[in-house]
């Protein structure tokens, strides 16, 4: 099998991605966001920082559908693909945007690829606007997917999940958990009052992560009979291209603020942009972020047309965003100079999302050792 | 016809043909003639490039004149219907064989661009001198052209007299691989390149275990492995009109991405047969008689001719980023 030519983004698609991209104009994300982000508070002492929820956003993300674009059908989505949903992504990085919506995507794909009856009417239930955290890390972070420090013993969930995005905002969390046939996901109700959920402080102000510590909290299984880390496995593909599509988007933003920045600042009597020492770096950005952008559709493509290529062009697409992440997140605060260093500047928002993305599901080497295994 | 041109030459390159002989006149005169010729040019001169009846060179750069080019000194003055040509030009492919060269000479030398013209040079002749010049890797190839009262009639004159640096840009994003005539390089496509270095760190044993079994140099492979698979998507994505980011902003980086991905390749290929990668051509213990260090050596073809990776940087930038011209 192969992929089609556009990468699947027919019309539609298209149109879908800029629906979005438009939307996210209108609201002016960066500006609503900057108070809560930046402001002069000091979001690194004290408390650890309240998680960023716009709930009026999340609210009209959902009249729009965005949140069930790849939802199938039966369960009352719209039932595109991973293409539909990567352009999606893409929009959501290059807004920078804290959106319960990155994790109802990959969600979407875990409980796909789960196909069971429990996984199907959580997808309905996502349908109508619920929103869906997962809980799929042990401590330490490892990038393997069936390493979830969490127990399912007696019919309870006991132990912590460790890096869970979105944890203070959303209803329902999908965890990982070790039952006595290997790894299986459960369903846990988020405000349950056996489920502590403890902020961590994080460098990155776009997301919110936490810690959740369940103590013997009820749970409905999602898989059985240990078939958890099969499905995950099967999803990788999804949540590696969906991670990835953020990234291209925050690079391209960066590459696009700091080209923009280097032709109107001014030294030694020029646009700094005309000094070559300024001006190849951008443009090593730039091929950086498309090798990174085709990279990533070929992924999504391959997802939803020629499925035994997907994880090959997931690592891929992964491989080469978590580099470029690293990469234009450097070059965008180096080129802007001081600015660039300060609180002040819209780069560091992005410089630190990338910072995160970077390591989420795996970084670049991750990916390379699990491509090499399939050369 | 252009995109036969590229099917045509994506054929060639799979079928692993080393040199493709008229890449000169197929990937450079073509889209040249086709964009700014005249008809009678046209007639004339595309069905012998086709046939390879007739061998074509580029006379750009000068001694003087290589990053700078439009700084070219060859003189033309016109006496009657012809022009007389003096001066020189350097690294000339194929200049021993060729019957015509793409030439660029100096009308007019109060003008820097506009004093330029274009011309199709008949090579056999008593006014044109070809004397070989030798490779780094003791090859020749490529030649200096000595230009003494050269004549050229002025109908072999493509475009305006003083247009021709317009013309030649035209040349040039071809040789680029961004213009009408992409792709009719010769060599071997980067893909088979790539199969090939995974096979070589499979089959070379060092310090008791595989080459791909060292993690270091299996990522440093796989990385490489990563962006050739991101030339190859980038070639796709830069026909599709919703996802390019502007008609040249993929093919401009073509000739930067793809020499210097070549490159990578060949010094990841030498890295793994280590001291071995110092037996060259003609050694009989040479792995592969050679092929690696000298294709190595080759990349730099790549790197610097035809708009060096440097000019290529200032070109993205300005062009495609709209930063300010570095002069």
């Amino acid at each position: 099998m192969t992929t089609p030519k556009d990468f699947g983004f027919n019309d539609d698609i298209n149109m879908l991605k800029d629906t979005y991209a438009k939307f996210l104009l209108e609201q002016k994300t960066i500006e609503a966001l900057r108070p809560s982000l930046s402001g002069t508070e000091d979001p690194y002492h004290g408390a650890p920082r309240q998680a960023f929820f716009d709930a009026q956003n999340w609210q009209k993300t959902v009249e729009l559908g965005m949140h069930a674009v790849a939802i199938p059908e039966a369960q009352g989505g719209i039932g595109m693909g991973l293409v539909a949903a990567t352009a999606i992504a893409e929009e959501i990085g290059r807004s920078a945007l804290p959106t319960p919506l990155s994790n109802n995507l990959l969600a979407t794909f875990l409980l796909r690829a789960a196909n069971t009856q429990s996984a199907n009417q959580l997808l309905e239930e996502m349908a109508e606007g619920v929103s869906v955290g997962l809980a799929l890390y042990g401590e330490d972070g490892s990038l393997e997917t069936d390493s979830t420090d969490v127990q399912f013993l007696q019919g309870k969930l006991v132990g912590t999940a460790w890096y869970v995005t979105d944890a203070q905002k959303c209803e329902v969390l999908i965890v990982a958990a070790q039952t006595q046939d290997g790894v299986d996901l459960f369903r846990v109700n988020r405000q349950d009052a056996t489920v502590s959920v403890a902020p961590d402080r994080i460098v990155d102000l776009t997301r919110d992560q936490a810690g959740v510590t369940f103590a013997s909290s009820d749970a409905a299984p999602l898989t059985e009979n240990g078939q958890g880390a099969n499905c995950l496995n099967q999803a990788l593909p999804a949540l590696l291209t969906l991670t990835a599509a953020d990234i291209a988007g925050a690079a391209e933003w960066q590459l696009q603020a700091t080209a923009d920045y280097a032709k109107v600042r001014q030294q030694f009597d020029r646009p700094i942009g005309f000094f070559q020492a300024v001006k190849h770096p951008i443009v090593d950005m730039m091929i950086a972020v498309d090798e990174t952008r085709s990279l990533v559709y070929q992924a999504a493509a391959a997802f939803d047309f020629d499925p035994d290529d997907a994880a090959r062009c997931a690592h891929l697409a992964k491989s080469s965003a978590s580099d470029t992440a690293e990469f234009c997140a450097n070059r965008s605060t180096q080129l802007h100079g001081g600015i660039g260093f300060t609180w002040e500047a819209d780069v560091q928002i992005y410089h630190k999302r990338q910072m995160h993305s970077q390591f989420m599901f795996g970084d670049g080497i991750w990916q390379r050792e699990k491509l090499a295994d399939l050369l | 016809m252009t995109g036969c041109q590229q099917i045509a030459s994506a054929e060639v390159r799979a079928a692993g043909v080393p040199y493709f002989i008229n890449w000169i006149g197929l990937g450079m005169a073509v889209p040249t003639l086709l964009e700014c010729g005249t008809e009678a040019q046209k007639e004339t001169f595309l069905p012998p490039i086709f046939s390879a009846e007739h061998i074509w060179c580029q006379g750009f750069s000068e001694p003087g004149a290589g990053s700078d080019l439009a700084s070219l000194q060859a003189s033309a003055v016109k006496e009657g219907d012809q022009w007389i040509i003096n001066g020189s030009k350097v690294w000339t492919s194929l200049g021993h064989f060729a019957q015509y060269m793409l030439l660029l000479a100096r009308q007019d030398k109060s003008d820097k661009y506009g004093g330029i013209t274009y011309f199709l040079a008949p090579m056999d002749q008593p006014g044109i001198t070809v004397k070989p010049i030798h490779k780094m890797t003791g090859e020749s190839g490529f030649n200096e052209v000595f230009l003494d009262n050269a004549i050229v009639g002025d109908h072999l004159r493509v475009g305006n007299v003083g247009d021709g640096w317009k013309v030649a840009m035209a040349t040039l994003t071809s040789e680029r691989g961004a213009g009408v005539g992409v792709g009719a390089v010769a060599g071997e496509s980067p893909m088979l390149v790539m199969e090939q270095v995974i096979q070589l760190a499979k089959d070379t044993r060092r310090n008791g275990r595989r080459v791909w079994d060292d993690p270091v140099w299996r990522d440093r492979i796989v990385k490489v492995y990563e962006r050739t698979e991101a030339s190859l998507y980038n070639g796709r994505r830069a026909r599709v009109k919703a996802l390019n980011g502007g008609a040249m902003r993929i093919p401009l980086q073509g000739k930067l991405t793809g020499s210097e991905i070549s490159q990578s390749l060949h010094q990841i290929a030498l890295g793994i047969l280590g001291l071995k990668s110092s037996l060259y051509v003609g050694d009989e213990n040479a792995p592969a008689n050679g092929k690696w260090p000298l294709g190595y050596m080759n990349t730099y073809t790549g790197t610097i001719s035809g708009g060096s990776s440097e000019i290529q940087r200032n070109i993205l930038g300005e062009r495609v980023l709209g930063l300010a011209k570095s002069k």
